[in-house]
């Protein structure tokens, strides 16, 4: 078990790793950002020729180039908006199951509102006001998403609140800013992080769905969602061009849930054997 | 030797773990003849519970493996067979049919979605031939049996309607529906009130007699043993180290074990013409009877229950009505009632925890209600409280040592510098070694979590400390431990105590003085020599009787245990009526 938990560790850290290497250093590796037509190959096979090893589009760029580069948007959207969601989220869901009562009500029917909203509808509207980029994307999602955190923390502090520790804490004269911070955070993070690891595949994969009803960033700059959409219709003939962004989104994915598992049982003293 | 129904031989269970397997039980050899009473005994992690899973296999659906041994069994067809080897039809056949559990907690035994009627019909059907027409009427002799009040209404009542000692003679009326040879009982009686488990032992009895079944009972109380069975097999650490018939076992122990355990057992009535607790044979005198710490005046706490579409008040839980007593410093004052009488909400009323709805809560003079923000910090700082719980009561994600050392962070008591030598100390003080802060509670014993507890409500230096059943989840010679430390502390620093609970006997044991707590109102109040020797009000007498003593052959007046205790719920504008006190003797009230 132990000897399981090391290897978790290690095979996230590679594939996280890597990943976040190879797209930190994607300027350096692809000066060209993926843009670079080669129209002589395209829709070159992979394993064919040493120059696109991981094949071409339809118009001649090399995907290896396009995947590796593609990641800086999608690993930032990714990342990002969970992370802001998650805080949001937190300290919203801590604030409405510690307090209840009048904050418990504002915050929940608010987030009952925001989840009756139609998602794209809203999507469109904050885009119109707004703008298209990157930022304002990752806000979006950030504050589109808040809700399943609060949630999931609410319920947990809800149960967590009349325990006989937090119970405890109060009966020493513990001030409710410690009780949260101390008591409550700590023990609301196991179930937060599995929401974060299942909402980075998700969030990479609703920045391409928004580009492609042109409410994301500029469906030129290359990102895996994007590429997955652009493959589809080519799908018969030239698996290559989405199943390469599929295996990238995957290995991030996989990556994260093997660090989000292993920290959670790292923060967690009684996983420890 | 006649033929055993049951007959264990060399059962070995073992769980495996991620160190290898653990061994729960070794080797265990029992027997049980028909309508006999066999009680195993044994604190926690025993095996106990164990032993009475394996029996019917059930260990199988909880990881753990029958790896030696056998288990004979002789069903109505007469033919022996071995459950640890049986095939899974075969054991349904037997389990609930010819072998029936009762387990600990009626509530989650029970089914919360289906009436009562239907979950007793349903246990009839399954194992007889019968329609459900049949099967109703069946489950409703069956509740009049086990002395259901109103059997027939209760029919269609679901679980959460009834009371614990309801829901458990619900549970005792299914196990009982096939008529089964044995009955196992883990620890039945465990979670419900003395005067409920009286009833409970009772009906178990009379049922057995009526049906000549023979009854495995399982339990960590001496007391019960001593009423219930005829012989006793004694488990430690997963081994039988010894098996008497009652009488003998009690009279000459053969094991050290055995007589440690019978030794640590409080006993009610052991204390008798004596004046003062006493630690070992020093008297505890540190009452200070001068002026009081802290007054309750007419102290009353409700809590309201909203109804309807306007979520208005419609009715009141009367916890604690006009409650008022005196602590002075060096003072252990008990609570005793059962549940629902209000011990707890008084505690969490006095140390603020819970507004009290009206009265005075008066700490060294000083009304509470009338403190400023740094008076009532100083209150919290010099009042803390020890829950029941030891499992429940620590952070699992902290170590011990920031356990230990918040209540000094929160109220600035010490430089930082200081502290981790100062939580070392009080580690010391409550016998845990300096090292053990830097571990996390999960790795301690019940016993060992709840002296961090203590050196956690020890650690602000409190005046007085509230210990709401903090000895009642322990085993008895833990619990023997911590009341000597409980004792020794008070001895040392001068506390005083409030110490709620329902067990009489820990409670002549610690008590200065004692009240008695009747829905939510005190019905006698006394020093410990007036309480238990001089029992004046009919409840205290009632709940004097109720407790079973460690000492068998003892003739059992069950006369005065009857009944439920009345809901402490009432409508808004009906409030119950106030007891009038008489005082009997110097200091000894007793309500009219």
């Amino acid at each position: 078990m132990r000897r399981f938990k090391k290897l978790e560790f290690i095979a996230g850290i590679l594939l996280t790793g890597t990943m976040v290497l190879l797209v930190m250093f994607s300027g350096l590796l692809f000066p060209d950002g993926g843009e670079a037509m080669d129209l002589s190959a395209r829709l070159a096979r992979p394993g064919v020729d040493w120059a696109h090893i991981l094949g071409t589009d339809p118009i001649g760029r090399d995907v290896l180039a396009r995947v590796i580069v593609g990641g800086r948007i999608s690993l930032l959207v990714g990342v990002f908006s969970v992370t802001g969601a998650m805080v949001v989220g937190t300290i919203m869901g801590l604030v409405a199951g510690y307090y209840g009562k009048f904050w418990d009500t504002i915050l929940m029917r608010w987030a009952d509102v925001q989840l009756a909203l139609p998602f794209i509808l809203v999507a469109m509207t904050f885009t119109a006001i707004l703008g298209a980029d990157l930022w304002n994307l990752i806000v979006f999602m950030a504050i589109s998403q808040w809700v399943q955190y609060a949630r999931v923390v609410r319920g947990s502090v809800l149960t967590l609140r009349d325990r006989e520790f937090v119970q405890s804490a109060r009966s020493f004269g513990v001030r409710d800013w410690n009780i949260l911070l101390h008591h409550l955070l700590p023990n609301v993070f196991g179930p937060v992080l599995i929401l974060v690891t299942l909402n980075v595949a998700n969030n990479i994969l609703l920045e391409s769905s928004l580009t492609f009803l042109g409410l994301g960033i500029d469906p030129i700059i290359p990102s895996w969602g994007g590429m997955l959409a652009d493959g589809r219709s080519y799908m018969q003939t030239a698996w290559w061009i989405s199943v390469f962004p599929g295996l990238a989104i995957m290995a991030t994915v996989l990556g994260l849930n093997l660090l989000g598992d292993w920290l959670r049982d790292f923060l967690d003293p009684t996983a420890k054997v | 030797m006649t033929a055993a129904l049951l007959s264990v031989r060399n059962l070995t269970v073992e769980f495996p773990t991620l160190e290898g397997p653990f061994t729960a039980v070794a080797g265990l050899d029992l027997e049980i003849e028909a309508g006999r009473t066999l009680a195993v005994v044994g604190e926690s992690g025993s095996g106990k519970s164990v032993t009475s899973l394996a029996i019917l296999r059930l260990t199988d659906y909880t990881g753990g493996r029958i790896t030696n041994g056998q288990v004979m069994f002789t069903p109505r067809d007469g033919v022996a067979i071995d459950l640890a080897r049986a095939s899974e039809a075969r054991l349904e056949a037997i389990r609930g049919n010819e072998i029936a559990m009762i387990f600990q907690e009626p509530m989650s035994s029970l089914n919360p979605v289906f009436t009562v009627g239907d979950q007793i019909a349903e246990a009839i059907v399954l194992h007889q031939d019968c329609s459900s027409a049949d099967a109703r009427k069946l489950a409703q002799a069956l509740l009049e049996k086990v002395r259901m009040p109103d059997a027939r209404t209760m029919l269609d009542r679901y679980p959460h309607q009834l009371s614990g000692g309801m829901r458990q003679r619900v549970v005792i009326a299914m196990a009982l529906s096939c008529q089964p040879k044995l009955l196992i009982a883990d620890e039945p009686t465990t979670a419900l009130d003395v005067t409920i488990q009286a009833q409970i032992l009772n009906t178990i009895r009379d049922l057995q007699q009526e049906f000549g079944t023979a009854v495995i009972f399982i339990t960590h109380d001496m007391g019960v043993v001593a009423e219930m069975a005829d012989d006793v097999a004694v488990m430690w650490r997963g081994r039988k180290i010894e098996q008497a018939p009652v009488r003998e076992l009690f009279a000459q122990p053969a094991h050290e074990y055995t007589r440690a355990l019978l030794a640590a057992v409080p006993r009610l009535g052991s204390m008798s013409g004596t004046k003062l607790p006493r630690r070992g044979s020093v008297a505890q005198d540190t009452a200070d009877m001068t002026a009081p710490l802290i007054a309750a005046e007419s102290l009353t706490t409700t809590f309201p229950i909203r109804q309807g579409l306007l979520r208005r008040v419609t009715r009141l839980v009367h916890a604690a009505e006009r409650v008022s007593f005196d602590i002075f410093p060096g003072e252990t004052l008990s609570l005793v009632g059962e549940s629902g009488s209000g011990k707890t909400t008084i505690g969490r009323t006095l140390q603020q925890l819970i507004a009290p709805s009206s009265g005075i809560i008066r700490f060294k003079g000083q009304d509470v209600t009338r403190m400023d923000h740094n008076a009532r910090r100083r209150l919290k700082r010099e009042v803390s409280y020890v829950f029941q719980d030891p499992y429940g009561s620590l952070d699992p994600r902290k170590t011990v040592g920031f356990s230990v050392a918040e209540p000094i962070l929160t109220h600035n008591l010490l430089p930082c510098r200081n502290i981790s030598q100062r939580v070392a100390e009080l580690l010391e003080q409550v016998g845990l070694l300096p090292e053990h802060a830097r571990r996390y509670p999960h790795s301690f014993s019940g016993g060992q979590r709840q002296r961090i507890c203590i050196a956690r409500a020890l650690a602000c230096d409190p005046k007085l400390v509230i210990a709401d059943e903090a000895v009642s989840a322990l085993d008895v010679s833990v619990q023997a431990q911590i009341i000597d430390l409980l004792m020794q502390l008070q001895a040392q620093r001068g506390l005083a105590y409030l110490f709620i609970s329902h067990d009489m006997a820990v409670v002549e044991r610690i008590s200065h003085r004692v009240a008695v707590l009747y829905l939510g109102q005190i019905v006698e109040i006394g020093t410990r020599a007036q309480v238990f020797e001089d029992p004046r009000h009919a409840y205290t007498r009632k709940l004097l009787a109720a407790v079973p003593v460690a000492e068998p052959g003892r003739p059992i007046d069950r006369r005065l245990v009857a009944g439920e205790i009345p809901s402490p719920i009432r409508r808004v504008g009906d409030p119950p009526v106030a007891n009038n006190f008489d005082e009997v003797a110097p200091g000894h009230l007793v309500a009219r």
